[in-house]
């Protein structure tokens, strides 16, 4: 497994969640990725960026690039330090929204992905990992 | 701020979304489409989404609530030109835009919207018959 190579990208406005969604896709096309996976994965990214700056308060994603023998793929860390998530459970549930939303953002995102973690402290933070696999 | 264009096409109105659209603007064009609905008097709004590479759940509320909105104005809403990739996302996010009728491209989304015209026209022309027969 070669090291994965990182960048940081800020989420803190809504023009940023259409910055990280370009450079989701360009970076999803460079690792192979066909059109229909390339289009689940930059719509869950889209997912998770407006819900970290919609219920985070603005936090930053973290993009590497991960190669695993010929497997190429993409990784996404949304981070921030918001109030959380007090049951997990809970809002992954299809439906479950405490912002008048759809409530398919992170059940919806984790059947559109390969790999899908959700870590969250009340009071702390969370932090959501998504991956795609060519 | 930028603003999504709203063209009157006989007694409908076209809307084609061709930017990666911010919250802002989504909520602007609900708005602007409102008030064109209720001055217009059209009995149908096409939005052409061919441009659009995602629709997520932010994008599908605003599409829902247009189509919502439309139809208490008693405009019916299609939602013409989807990518199949964008298609096949949507279903597997569990999202059904419900109430929200779907064409291929823009003519026959017309032809949707034409043909409920034309069964609001008959309707309108067979009361009238009736009213003439009753009214001797
Ligand atoms: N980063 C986050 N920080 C705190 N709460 C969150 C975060 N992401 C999601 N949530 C909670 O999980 C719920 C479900 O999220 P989601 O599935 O995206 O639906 P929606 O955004 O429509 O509410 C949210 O309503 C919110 O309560
Ligand atoms: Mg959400």
């Amino acid at each position: 497994m070669n090291a994965p190579v990182t960048d940081t990208m800020p989420i803190q406005s809504s023009d940023d969640i259409v910055r990280v969604r370009q450079e989701v896709r360009r970076r999803a096309a460079a690792a192979g990725l066909g059109i229909v996976d390339q289009t689940k994965f930059v719509t869950a990214a889209s997912e998770i960026a407006r819900n970290t700056l919609d219920y985070g308060g603005g936090g930053i994603v973290r993009l590497e690039a991960v190669q695993d023998g010929a497997r190429k793929g993409l990784r996404l860390i949304f981070e921030d330090h918001g109030p959380g998530i007090a049951s997990i459970d809970l809002a992954l549930t299809d439906g479950y929204t405490t912002g008048g939303g759809l409530g398919l953002g992170l059940s919806g995102s984790r059947r559109l992905c390969n790999e899908f973690a959700i870590e969250s402290k009340p009071g702390e933070g969370t932090r959501v990992t998504i991956a795609r696999w060519k | 701020m930028e603003r999504i264009p709203i063209l009157k096409m006989g007694r409908a109105l076209l809307i084609t979304i061709q930017v990666d659209m911010h919250d802002q603007m989504a909520i602007a064009l609900e708005e602007d489409l409102t008030t064109r609905i209720a001055q217009t008097g059209a009995k149908g709004v096409l939005i052409d989404i061919s441009s659009l590479e995602i629709v997520d759940s932010f994008i599908g509320r605003m599409l829902d609530n247009i189509a919502a909105v439309s139809r208490v104005l008693d405009a019916e809403t299609v939602v013409v030109g989807m990518r199949p990739a964008v298609a096949i996302t949507l279903v597997e996010l569990g999202l059904t835009l419900q109430g929200v009728k779907t064409a291929l491209n823009v003519e026959r989304g017309f032809e949707l919207i034409s043909r409920r015209l034309a069964e609001i026209e008959t309707v309108v022309v067979e009361i009238g018959a009736e009213d003439e027969r009753s009214g001797d």
